[in-house]
């Protein structure tokens, strides 16, 4: 038991935290991706679909600015106006993280106060072209050392429970929401394209996978087994099935430690979970791979909504 | 030496395959550049992509000097090359098939007998064998120089462990990563599928007897090996085991590596140990880095080995002057790479010729690698020159001699400034039932001026190289 205010600035904390990083994946593959895209014929493409993947393209068309490397690479990382940046994620995390001082250990704590102090000393010049892929770098070896410090040090109680429960729900939303940006390059008529192929490689890339995917398959890529990779192989830690059954598991510890107290948050975490356990690549294929995205997408949003009504709005 | 093709500056101003490159080194100048050759030795030594040296004190693990200046090649060049690769490994593969097999290159004196069967790297352990697919080189090495705008040349064959592949893929990381804009607009052949058209090639290798999908493991000599880092590399790209001698065993002639789950059956290795080395059963009967009975299996159609036993006859220097000829007696085709003359001192009046021409041929063991034991006749004093002629006169047959080329150089940052520096290229070809090479390869270049040797246990560096 604990208090929902707590719950929210750790749970935030881990949610923050964790897209800092995906973003500054996402960010170099689109690099790499554009250095090859003379080649590929993709061109400025890349831009808007990573706006899309990060979530942040509506905010980014309100501000009038036409999709370039510049002009979006100045958004995702720095921008003061996107809620989303990564400068602001870690803003935020590191709020958060200030909330709450006690509930963390004194390395979680360090991790995050040196990420946003060195932010300070990097953000002026970071996204200047020699710049950008050290600064991207950095921002993943921090995320990864606070991960790191928290899965080492936290005690395993209520505490550890709501922020690794905000890192897993939001690995999941970025891991869907990256596929959604590829679903051309894996289904429909572009499948087939040596883009297609650069863009696969890409996003395995982004997941750390490129190498684990060898591993599994011994294949040579195909879009089929790809998504299915990102998608229902339990034993890739950023696939949705291993997201969300870390994110079941954990909403069940929560509901054990709080006298039984369960809703919504737990069945609505079960059934997401158990459609992945039963579910297979080729029913996902058949039904469309992206409606079937957008479908999860829109429930991690509901989970997310059931876990702030039941726990963190207290 | 007079003429020294450049591919950047011809004699009509910079060529347009470099017009990128050249507008950029005018817009940024030698601050930029050395600061993004900082950048990329920081990159290779967090990735690990080191070279042993050993036996010549100072850091052993180093790293291969990394010019961040790209060796370009327009996609129509690239393209004669590639056809003439193809057409050269094809025949290389029909080579061997042949003296292995019922040797009517021999029977038909385009090549002399003696100089196969009595040569070191013959072995007759795999006469009357025909390996899987029927291929012996499955992955060739071929290093090409190149003297005029139309002028290559091949220098050698590798077909026996080329290496070097892991430097081509991580080149181009680096160039991606320090050059985005640059190599965006340069619109460049990717190369990053190598490791995947590597493992398609072995599995196509997959022996008679391999049942299901085939299991494919690197076999290392260990971490000893200057190349070690490259086997890791590989295997991990590929998704395969890198293993040792010891963690494989054989028995009823199935190769199979020790597992925590028991053993499990190897279908292909792809060895990056030496002939010798292989099975102690047949080889060299003291080898600690083999595998005992790994040859037998080979014969019993359990296992293949990459590239095959033997492969070596095909890239002696020695019989290398008569590819030309297994590409016409084979292929029915006139050979469109062409091969740098080449003296033979075994032969008298050759002989004669090189000893009265030291000082303007290049001379080199028949059977060494790496720039060991040559003599580079224009750089040479006459007490070195003196030292080769009693060498040649004491063994013949273990030297042939060459022309000085004038290799062509690429501007390179030499120290403080760019300055032209001679370079040559190793496409890497593979070959399964189909030949696959991914456009480019490796570019080593000489760091020294005027210097022709380029290999890196003797100072040479390396450059992306790309095809456009």
């Amino acid at each position: 038991m604990m208090l929902s205010r707590t719950a929210d600035s750790l749970y935030w904390m881990g949610r923050y935290t964790e897209r800092a990083g995906n973003l500054a994946r996402g960010m170099q593959v689109a690099l790499r991706m554009a250095g090859l895209a003379g080649s590929l014929g993709g061109g400025q493409e890349e831009w808007r679909r990573l706006l899309v993947a990060a979530g942040a393209e509506h905010g980014f068309r309100a501000t009038g600015r036409e999709a370039t490397a510049g002009t979006v690479i100045a958004w995702l990382a720095l921008d003061a106006e996107n809620p989303s940046s990564i400068a602001n994620c870690i803003e935020a995390a590191r709020r958060n993280g200030r909330a709450v001082r006690t509930a963390l250990t004194v390395d979680m704590w360090e991790a995050l106060n040196d990420t946003w102090r060195e932010l300070r000393a990097h953000a002026p010049g970071a996204t200047a072209e020699d710049r950008l892929p050290g600064f991207l770098d950095w921002v993943r070896a921090r995320t990864l050392l606070f991960n790191g410090a928290a899965a080492d040090t936290m005690l395993r109680d209520d505490r550890w429970l709501f922020v690794h429960l905000g890192v897993m729900l939001e690995r999941a939303d970025n891991t869907a929401r990256l596929l959604d940006a590829k679903h051309r390059a894996l289904s429909g008529p572009e499948a087939d394209s040596a883009i297609a192929y650069a863009e696969w490689q890409a996003l395995l890339r982004s997941v750390s996978a490129l190498r684990a995917y060898q591993w599994v398959y011994h294949e040579r890529l195909e879009a089929r087994l790809v998504a299915d990779l990102l998608i229902f192989r339990p034993e890739l830690p950023r696939s949705l099935l291993a997201c969300h059954s870390r994110v079941a598991r954990a909403l069940e510890e929560v509901a054990a430690r709080s006298d039984g107290r369960r809703g919504e948050p737990q069945r609505m975490s079960l059934e997401i979970h158990e459609g992945l356990r039963n579910g297979s690549i080729e029913a996902v294929m058949t039904a469309g791979l992206h409606d079937w995205l957008t479908g999860q997408i829109d429930r991690n949003l509901e989970l997310g909504n059931a876990i702030q009504g039941l726990y963190l709005n207290g | 030496m007079t003429d020294t093709f450049d591919e950047m500056n011809g004699p009509g101003g910079v060529r347009p395959a470099y017009a990128g490159i050249a507008a950029w080194l005018a817009a940024n100048g030698l601050d930029a550049l050395g600061k993004k050759r900082t950048e990329a030795e920081a990159l290779f030594r967090r990735v690990g992509i080191t070279f042993a040296v050993y036996g010549e004190g100072g850091d052993p693990e180093r790293l291969i000097p990394f010019v961040p200046i790209p060796r370009i090649l327009a996609r129509s060049e690239w393209d004669r090359l590639a056809r003439g690769l193809t057409q050269r490994v094809r025949a290389l593969n029909a080579f061997m098939a042949d003296v292995y097999g019922a040797g009517e290159i021999l029977r038909a004196g385009c090549v002399p007998r003696a100089l196969v069967m009595e040569n070191e790297a013959y072995r007759p352990e795999m006469a009357g064998f025909v390996p899987p697919a029927g291929v012996y080189s499955h992955i060739s090495g071929i290093d090409l120089v190149r003297t005029g705008a139309d002028e290559f040349y091949v220098l050698e064959d590798n077909c026996r462990t080329p290496s070097g592949v892991s430097y081509m893929l991580e080149n181009r990381e680096a160039m991606l990563r320090l050059f985005p804009g640059l190599c965006s607009d340069h619109r460049l052949m990717p190369v990053a599928h190598y490791p995947e058209e590597l493992l398609t090639t072995l599995k196509e290798a997959a022996p008679p007897n391999c049942a299901g999908p085939p299991r494919v493991a690197i076999l290392t000599p260990g971490h000893f090996n200057s190349a070690y880092y490259e086997h890791c590399f590989l295997a991990d790209e590929m998704g395969v085991e890198v293993v040792e001698g010891h963690d494989l065993t054989v028995e009823d002639d199935v190769v199979y590596m020790r597992t925590t789950a028991g053993p499990r059956r190897v279908d292909v290795i792809y060895r990056r140990v030496d002939d010798e080395y292989l099975d102690p059963r047949v080889f060299k009967p003291d080898s600690m880095l083999g595998i005992p009975g790994v040859f037998a299996a080979y014969r019993a159609g359990n296992v293949t080995l990459a590239n095959a036993p033997g492969a070596g006859i095909a890239d002696d220097k020695a019989v290398y002057p008569y590819v030309p000829e297994m590409v016409r007696f084979y292929l029915g085709e006139e050979p469109i790479l062409q091969n740098v003359p080449t003296y033979l001192c075994e032969r008298e009046d050759e002989r004669a010729y090189v000893l009265a021409h030291l000082h303007e041929l290049v001379v080199k063991l028949a059977r060494g690698s790496g720039g060991y034991g040559m003599l580079v006749g224009p750089h040479s004093t006459a007490a070195q020159r003196e030292e080769f002629a009693a060498r040649i006169a004491a063994r013949p047959g273990d030297y042939i001699a060459q022309p000085t080329l004038a290799l062509s150089t690429v501007p390179t940052l030499a120290g403080e400034a760019v300055a032209p520096r001679h370079v040559d290229l190793r496409p890497y070809v593979l070959m399964g039932k189909d030949v696959r090479i991914v456009p480019g390869g490796l570019t080593r270049v000489a760091l020294r001026e005027g210097s022709l040797v380029v290999n890196s246990s003797q100072g040479g560096g390396t450059k992306d190289t790309w095809v456009v």
